[in-house]
């Protein structure tokens, strides 16, 4: 299967399920290179590749960064901390300082949902959303999508309940979009003030874990509790979200007992969504998601092409 | 099956085909008939039927070789301007490479680009002790520097000819014939 390649990543909604098959499909031989002595091919040899994180990150950027140095990119982190930035510059201006440097790649990461698109409007370079605001978080979709199907192998006909502040999460709306797209059933488990006021019709949403248990999932996908949130009132306490909400070590019992896939996006808060016995439950997949988002972005850097006509 | 180009020569038919592979298999039997640590890797796409075909009749001369495959996309000196892209096979070696006798098997040489792209690719696994050329098809026109130690049939072309190579392991037949140049026939 060949595909014509696109300039920018910027949601789920808009790519096709042959674009998202071929994504998938081309990060398992980018996995495999991982196990050879040269961890290396040279597919990106003299591009660009540039992190704009707006946002503090440390893994989502960390794994860009290997991904692109394993593509043999130029690979180079614009500081928004020590740039003009801080003085006031706007992001289109940041943009045109970088379309002078002749990028090609521009990872970019913002609080604000559709920053990347008015990004990639504005360059001809591709743009990769690294996560905008509530919005969208693709690569998260494709690689948990793509950890997923390692194990399960084929997920129509699979439940992924997903766990936690649903409202204010973008790895909840990009990665509910693409393992329905790719044939599951998706529900929602947290408290009413952090569900979004809008869900779709067949995504059911529970209040507590038995009935989410009830339900029967495969996976169970918990959330990070933003540590901002725990400052609103969203819920009356940490102790409280872990008690109602978070992955108790009596409900990692029940998890082992039914055999259940465990993920997260991290990076985890122990004590709040997850604990030590959640960490160390064999049928996690958290560290295999680490691992597998470094092929998958890969394999995104691999189909992307700066300039490509949308 | 791939749809068949227009066809303008053919310079192999099945029985030619078996010849050819029957003179490299004992040109490598005699090289290397006593080497335990015999492999040999086929360039995907149509390097891979022949480096089986070959695989074959080494075992019917008495050698077990290790067999491995690779995918040269990632390394093709085009893959920044191509406006499609192709999806990736992945490479396979499934044995060390260290220390082996690695032939390296495509079904046409021609420019030697590819064969350079395979050369950086195999390296990538390890460090054999010996890496040696064969092609069905050894096509003038060489751009770099690299010829095959084995091959079964030398041929000069006009260049608006390319070669077309069929195996019957993928395409139901053996058989080698000149076609015009066309992005859609590989």
């Amino acid at each position: 299967m060949s595909l014509t390649p696109r300039k920018d990543l910027l949601d789920i909604a808009s790519l096709t399920d042959a674009e998202i098959e071929f994504v998938l499909a081309n990060a398992e031989p980018f996995k495999d290179l991982f196990k050879r002595s040269v961890k290396k091919v040279p597919t990106l040899k003299g591009r660009t590749v540039l992190t704009l994180f707006y946002e503090p990150s440390t893994r989502t950027r960390s794994s860009f960064e290997v991904a692109a140095n394993r593509l043999s990119a130029d690979v180079t982190h614009f500081d928004i901390e020590s740039s003009s930035v801080v003085k006031g510059e706007s992001v289109l201006d940041t943009v045109e300082t970088l379309e002078s440097m002749r990028v090609d790649y521009i990872i970019v990461r913002h609080k604000q949902s559709g920053t990347p698109n008015l990004i990639a409007r504005n360059t001809r370079a591709s743009v990769i959303n690294a996560g905008d605001g509530w919005h969208a978080h693709p690569t998260q979709a494709l690689l948990d999508a793509f950890t997923l199907r390692e194990q399960m192998k084929d997920l129509r006909g699979g439940r992924a309940l997903i766990v936690g502040d649903i409202q204010h999460s973008r790895v909840a709306r990009s990665t509910s979009l693409i393992l329905r797209r790719l044939g599951m059933s998706v529900a929602y488990l947290g408290p009413g003030s952090m569900m979004p006021r809008e869900t779709p019709s067949e995504v059911p949403v529970f209040g507590n874990w038995d009935d989410a248990l009830d339900w029967r999932p495969d996976v169970v996908y918990l959330l990070r509790v933003q540590s901002e949130r725990l400052d609103e009132p969203f819920f009356p306490s940490a102790a409280e979200y872990h008690k109602c909400y978070g992955l108790t070590d009596a409900r990692v019992g029940i998890l082992r007992e039914r055999g259940l896939w465990l993920m997260h996006p991290g990076p985890v808060n122990r004590g709040v969504e997850i604990t030590d016995a959640g960490m160390n439950y064999e049928r996690s997949l958290i560290n295999a998601q680490v691992e597998n988002g470094i092929a998958v972005r890969m394999s995104v850097l691999y189909w992307l092409k700066p300039g490509a006509m949308e | 099956m791939t749809p068949t180009p227009d066809r303008l020569h053919t310079l192999l038919d099945a029985s030619g085909v078996a010849r050819c592979l029957d003179a490299i298999a004992d040109a490598v039997h005699e090289r290397w008939g006593s080497e335990p640590r015999l492999a040999l890797v086929g360039v995907y796409q149509r390097g891979v039927p022949f480096a089986r075909a070959l695989l074959e009749r080494l075992r019917a001369r008495g050698l077990e070789p290790d067999f491995g495959r690779i995918d040269i996309t990632q390394y093709r000196d085009d893959l920044q301007t191509m406006t499609v892209l192709p999806r990736l096979e992945g490479s396979d070696i499934p044995f060390d490479l260290e220390d082996a006798i690695v032939i390296l098997c495509d079904e046409v040489i021609h420019t030697a680009r590819t064969t350079r792209a395979a050369l950086e690719e195999l390296l990538g696994f390890g460090r054999p002790r010996c890496l040696q050329i064969a092609a069905l098809i050894d096509r003038a026109g060489r751009e770099l520097p690299l010829y095959p130690r084995y091959s079964g049939l030398q041929v000069d072309l006009p260049a608006e000819e390319r070669v077309c190579v069929r195996f019957i392991d993928g395409d139901g037949v053996d058989e080698v014939f000149t076609c015009p140049w066309d992005k859609h026939t590989a």
